[in-house]
């Protein structure tokens, strides 16, 4: 693309566009179609920022962490508790071994018997929060040794259930990339068939630009600035109402785990606010190809 | 200004033109005429570079125009004025603008030629309809604003297509007239026209030749006419 082109578009030339004759309809879809695409990219980044938040958040959080489950009669509790923790304590790569206290506990089962659980008089196991080191513990080891001293132990370490959550989120994130990718492949061509229904609307016009001896670069700044300005007022309203929008989401809360988390955090607000450039960044090299084809065909 | 040399042109299988050899000099005046459909709109879109010829060489102001880029040709062609068969205006803009287009798209400030814009549409009798649109413009009012747009570069060369395609006698008189006075001015005039009694109306008026298009091959037509 030549400067002289390009600075035709961004600086306008008021002349070149009262050339071309107003085309009502098409301005109208193309400001539509920019606004609908820009509105959704807003979600498709959202979606992608909170899914790769929650990805890492979870591969962080459940990578290191395990939990041991005691089951035994009431009064053994305390002392195979105790016999648990003095193993874990002593085995190398464990960082950490927590016993919950009975609060903990209970705020972990509320959810399914409500508050106010006099948990002393059910048999409720004891849970152990491991956390591990770097190397981290053997586990096969940490298995047989408990096996032996603690016959009521049960290892979970996560892993089971952790590693499909992550690859979950991850999956999200990546479609929620596809989609922006896609939104913008779309734009560019519905841009490209109403750039093309302007030209062919126009020929008329082109050919007499053409013999007078209008240079292509100003015959298709005529048509790049109107498309570029289209998608970019259309694009920054729809990215408006798409921000808008999330903005509504209810906040990130832990009631409502992953889908109350949507939405942007921090630095990530400003990232839509790029979708109005680049929509009209797309509708400008849309146009400028729509128009460079058309007019390779003039002599 | 203008050279043809052994210049051919065919179309879908069909010859239309073949060794076409002319050469217009500067403030020439030519006629060119022959049958309908023998081919002078294509002499004239040959000269300016809206057809490549299929065989020979164009020359326009010295230059070879197949070594030309599509840059280079829009800005020979702000040197060459074109009057269309069918006028080709923007028919959404009032005719003071279709005149001026050229001064537009050569980004030349257009305030600044409005006196010269004035004059000239005075000069082809326009100066009341400068705010009509071009389809409420009769005919001839077309083809003086045709005309107009044409020369408002100043030109060198001015191609005329049928300029008095479907105007009346006194109308074309006048437009011949306009055309003769740019000569006199120093511009070399090519005129595509079928109407003999045009041509030999110009001759009392100027030492115009006449070429003429015969069996294919442009011949210089004699004193006879």
């Amino acid at each position: 693309m030549k400067r002289g082109a390009i600075r035709t578009v961004l600086l306008g030339d008021a002349q070149a566009g009262r050339l071309v004759p107003p085309s009502g309809q098409t301005a109208h879809l193309t400001l539509f179609v920019a606004g609908a695409m820009a509105f959704l990219a807003v979600f498709a980044l959202a979606l992608s920022l909170a899914a790769g938040r929650l990805a890492d958040r979870w591969a962080e959080e459940l990578a290191r962490s395990a939990t041991l489950r005691i089951n035994a009669p009431a009064e053994q509790m305390a002392a195979q508790t105790e016999a648990a923790l003095k193993i874990l304590r002593q085995t190398p790569g464990v960082a950490r071994a927590r016993a919950l206290g009975r609060e903990e506990q209970a705020a972990l089962l509320a959810p399914w018997f409500g508050a106010g659980l006099p948990l002393e008089d059910l048999p409720v196991p004891q849970l152990i929060e491991i956390t591990a080191a770097e190397p981290a513990y053997d586990e096969a080891g940490l298995r047989l040794r408990l096996q032996a001293a603690v016959p009521g132990a049960v290892l979970d370490d996560h892993s089971r259930w952790r590693r499909p959550l992550v690859r979950a989120a991850h999956s999200l994130r990546r479609l929620g990339w596809i989609s922006v990718l896609l939104i913008g492949g779309a734009t560019a061509a519905m841009i490209t068939l109403a750039a093309n229904a302007a030209l062919a609307a126009n020929a008329q016009v082109i050919e007499v630009l053409r013999l007078v001896g209008a240079r292509d670069g100003y015959i298709a700044g005529a048509f790049m600035r109107r498309f570029t300005l289209r998608a970019l007022i259309g694009s920054a309203v729809g990215t408006g109402l798409g921000m808008i929008g999330v903005m509504l989401l209810p906040e990130a809360s832990a009631e409502g785990g992953f889908l109350t988390g949507l939405g942007f955090q921090g630095a990530g607000w400003l990232l839509p606010l790029a979708i109005p450039p680049l929509g009209a960044l797309v509708a400008l090299a849309a146009t400028w190809a729509a128009a460079r084809r058309r007019l390779k065909e003039l002599s | 200004m203008i050279e043809l040399d052994n210049v051919g042109y065919s179309y879908g299988g069909g010859e239309l033109l073949r060794e076409v050899t002319v050469r217009l000099a500067p403030g020439s005046f030519h006629f060119l005429t022959g049958p309908s459909g023998s081919g002078k709109t294509t002499l004239i879109r040959l000269c300016y570079g809206a057809l490549q010829p299929s065989s020979g060489q164009v020359r326009v102001f010295d230059t070879d125009l197949r070594g030309l880029d599509r840059d280079q040709m829009a800005l020979m062609r702000r040197r060459i004025g074109v009057v269309h068969q069918d006028c080709r205006f923007l028919d959404h803009l009032p005719v003071a603008d279709n005149i001026a287009l050229p001064l537009i798209v050569s980004g030349r400030d257009v305030a600044a030629e409005a006196g010269n814009l004035a004059e000239l549409m005075k000069w082809v009798g326009l100066g009341a309809r400068a705010d009509a649109l071009p389809p409420e413009l009769s005919g001839g009012e077309r083809q003086r604003a045709a005309l107009a747009r044409a020369v408002i570069m100043s030109p060198d060369v001015i191609l005329a297509d049928e300029p008095t395609g479907n105007v009346d006698w006194e109308m074309s008189q006048r437009l011949l007239r306009l055309l003769v006075e740019l000569n006199r001015m120093g511009k070399t005039v090519l005129i595509a026209s079928h109407d003999l009694g045009l041509i030999r109306a110009a001759k009392s008026q100027v030492q115009a030749r006449v070429l003429r298009i015969s069996d294919r091959r442009l011949q210089l037509a004699g004193a006879d006419l």
